[in-house]
């Protein structure tokens, strides 16, 4: 962590940037929370990591507000009536933006987009205009890759507004997420994300069937890279097992899942437990802030995630196999040995009493963590494959399709196309719906050219990426992220599908 | 059972026909084009052994006179292609309709069909009518890619389970056909009005060429004339990738001019075409 002096003294970091690192450098002075050493010892040693979200939670991780209330009651703490045509509508919704706290303190999630604005649509050059001016706000002033706007299922004109002007816009800002079901989704809507997101790089497919039934079908959100969380709820923290180097302290399989695995669950576990009775019990969010007094989140709708990365490398590791190529997303015994690890995960995490998880059968929900840049090359995002390795495109899918059921909080893989697919986005469709009745939960794509680019799960322009490389500073928060990931974790090298 | 001699096979194409299709690719074709982007599918191989001691993989070997390939060791630098002087290849897999089937399988959640292509592909019809019957009881469709050498007319059974044909017409002017494909094109054009005729007409392909303009023109007229409005017609242009030095030496070695490209589409649109795609 750098110090005060550095943060502002780096060239760098926007204003913004510089005040948001100092306050997170104020809250880790706080000795409150009791961790336990030994948690810290496995911290240390890089067996878990907590994902650097300070040491007071004093807001959940990720909020899921439920914005139709804003549309129909307004906020009294906001003094906003409720909206009556688009550009109230979009500016009660950026109004509210402002005040959603997160982890990285913008919201985290934006809404189901097209069914909020749908109502206001009359005119349809003026709903361009204002979601178009819309959208450019959410870009330039809510500036950081993990802020993220759902639409779909349903064919909408305002979905269709919203397509139009991602396309001309080419933001990173917001991720985007179109809950996709081919039996409530038209083809012809389905396509035209398709098209979109070859050359924007969003919106993502989410596998609609598959959450709702999670979740219940009006019950949940995609939020920052591809999270899926309850709606009027969200997640209270995130930290991840580091599972390739657990499996380096293994002595055999049986080791590392009847030994190792157990006592780090615990541990992890633990310290989620400590973090979120402090969030609902202590801290203030829970007690007084307007989201929840004004119903537009409940406490009882947010479930803690439990995270891991570096399955590809543990399950390598563990079978003595070096060449990555003939490794796990390449192997079926690697490939079982893994689905055998993450069963017996998602079974040892069940049997943990998880507190104030009400609506989330009291157990923590695991998630497929994306990595971060210091990841690297020795730890592959969630249950991905590694990059370089990477199979035929429906050999990767189906591999997918064995994983994703275990995820409901998130998971999801990244598929890089040649050029030609922008002229059939009907094609790409075809794979999205095979990828999905495979049991694919979460589908993203994006041409080899495109200046947005997903790096793995947020996105980043790769304008900005170069002006960064100049030292200059950017917008986007992220975009740092995106840099060391390109440079330490190869993320923007994925296979080319042609 | 009967089997084909099969180039390769793309799981995912979405060139090939409407939507993501498995495309496959036959061996052997009676044309040689100048442009031709594949020579490598022309002839089957003749076991000459040229190409065994260049492979770096150690892929090839010849045993008992023929040349054997093992795909195992194969890492796809083809090194034999580019030394065959036959226009052929020794990565060539002899299967069955079942092992075609097989490998759609693998894949049938992902497309809509195959499309079988070459080579020429009709150079094995009733491999394709037993294969068709195979995918249609799938409930998939099947496509042919072709350059119309073979007639449709003189296989009937095939057409009942074939879904439709993506046929090439390289030129219309028989004698610039012959000097192009090194063979006329009767059965081209006899093709093309037969096909029309059975509904079975799913796309008309023509390559534009740098140089001879009044060729690519009166191709798209002559074609548009027949076709009309009932078929999609995709003009393809010209790119010097893939191309032996024969046809580079007539061709030249750029792609066809793309504001004259666009403006053989603007022409097609004028003469009364239907659909005209250009890639």
């Amino acid at each position: 962590m750098s110090t005060a002096y550095e943060i502002v003294t780096d060239t760098t970091l926007t204003y913004h940037q510089q005040f948001i690192n100092l306050a997170k450098l104020g809250e880790n002075t706080d000795t409150t929370l009791p961790y336990n050493p030994e948690f810290l010892k496995a911290k240390e040693a890089g067996m878990i990591c907590d994902l650097f979200e300070g040491a007071l939670p004093f807001r959940p991780r990720y909020i899921l507000p439920d914005y139709s209330i804003l549309m129909k009651n307004g906020s009294k703490f906001l003094q906003l009536d409720p909206p009556k045509d688009i550009w109230e509508a979009t500016s009660a919704l950026m109004i509210m933006y402002r005040h959603v706290p997160s982890v990285s303190s913008f919201p985290v999630f934006l809404g189901n987009l097209d069914e909020l604005l749908d109502p206001f649509i009359v005119d349809e050059q003026e709903a361009t205009k204002a979601i178009g001016l819309f959208l450019l706000h959410i870009d330039r002033v809510l500036c950081d890759s993990f802020v993220h706007a759902d639409i779909g299922p349903k064919d909408t004109k305002a979905g269709r507004i919203i397509l139009k002007e991602t396309l001309r816009l080419q933001t990173a800002v917001p991720n985007m997420t179109v809950r996709y079901d081919s039996e409530l989704t038209s083809d012809e809507f389905g396509a035209l994300c398709a098209e979109v997101m070859l050359s924007t790089a969003k919106p993502s497919f989410a596998n609609h069937k598959m959450f709702s039934a999670e979740f219940g079908e009006k019950n949940y959100g995609l939020a920052s890279c591809y999270n899926g969380l309850r709606l009027a709820g969200g997640g209270y923290t995130l930290p991840r097992l580091r599972l390739a180097n657990i499996a380096k302290e293994a002595t055999s399989i049986d080791h590392f899942k009847n030994v190792l695995l157990p006592k780090y669950v615990d541990l992890m576990t633990e310290f989620m437990d400590l973090r979120i009775r402090f969030m609902v019990e202590d801290s203030a969010f829970f007690k007084s802030n307007f989201l929840v007094k004004e119903g537009f989140i409940k406490q009882e709708n947010f479930v803690g995630m439990f995270g891991l990365v570096g399955l590809a490398e543990c399950v390598n590791t563990l079978m003595g196999i070096e060449d990555k190529k003939k490794g796990y997303g390449n192997n079926k015994n690697a490939d079982d040995l893994g689905e055998e690890i993450i069963a017996h995960l998602d079974h040892l995490v069940s049997l943990h009493k998880a507190p104030y998880s009400e609506n989330s059968a009291d157990r923590y929900w695991l998630h497929a963590q994306v990595g971060i840049e210091r990841d690297g090359l020795d730890s592959s995002p969630g249950a991905r494959i590694p990059i370089g390795s990477e199979p035929e495109i429906h050999k990767q899918i189906a591999h997918s399709g064995r994983f994703h059921k275990y995820f409901p909080t998130g998971i999801g893989d990244i598929f890089r196309f040649e050029e030609t697919w922008k002229n059939t986005p009907e094609s790409l469709l075809d794979i999205i719906k095979g990828a999905m009745n495979a049991g694919m939960r979460y589908f993203s794509a994006y041409c080899e050219n495109n200046d947005v680019v997903r790096v793995t799960g947020y996105l980043v322009k790769r304008s900005e990426l170069e002006k960064l490389d100049r030292k200059e500073a950017v917008l986007n928060g992220a975009t740092v992220l995106g840099q060391g990931s390109r440079d330490m974790a190869h993320a923007l090298d994925r296979k080319v599908t042609k | 059972m009967l089997f084909a001699p099969v180039n390769r096979i793309i799981p995912f194409s979405n060139v090939d026909g409407p939507g993501n299709r498995m495309a496959i690719f036959l061996q052997s074709c009676p044309f040689q084009c100048w442009y031709c982007h594949n020579p490598e599918t022309i002839n089957m191989c003749i076991h000459c052994g040229i190409c065994v001691p260049g492979c770096p993989s150690k892929a090839l070997a010849m045993t008992h006179g023929k040349v054997h390939w093992d795909e195992s060791l194969c890492e796809q630098c083809d090194s034999c292609i580019k030394i065959c002087p036959h226009l052929a290849s020794p990565k060539i897999l002899t299967m069955s309709s079942d092992e075609v089937i097989d490998k759609l399988s693998e894949v049938s959640s992902f497309v809509r069909g195959i499309t079988v292509s070459g080579g020429e592909c009709m150079m094995h019809p009733e491999f394709l009518e037993e294969l068709f019957g195979k995918v249609k009881a799938l409930n998939m469709t099947s496509l042919i890619d072709s350059n119309g050498f073979v007639r449709f007319e003189d296989y009937p059974r095939l057409m009942d389970v074939c879904d439709g044909v993506m046929l090439d017409v390289k030129a219309t002017d028989p004698k610039f056909h012959q000097q192009l494909a090194k063979h006329d094109n009767a059965s081209v054009m006899d093709n093309l009005r037969y096909l029309l005729s059975v509904n079975k007409l799913t796309e008309v392909r023509i390559v534009c060429l740098p140089r001879f303009d009044e060729q690519n023109r009166k191709t798209i007229e002559d074609v548009v004339s027949i076709v009309k409005d009932q078929a999609r017609i995709k003009l393809i242009r010209y790119r010097p990738y893939g191309v032996r030095k024969e046809g580079l030496d007539i061709l030249g070695s750029a792609s066809l001019d793309e504001e004259l490209f666009l403006e053989y589409r603007r022409y097609a649109q004028s003469l009364g075409a239907g659909e005209v795609v250009s890639v």
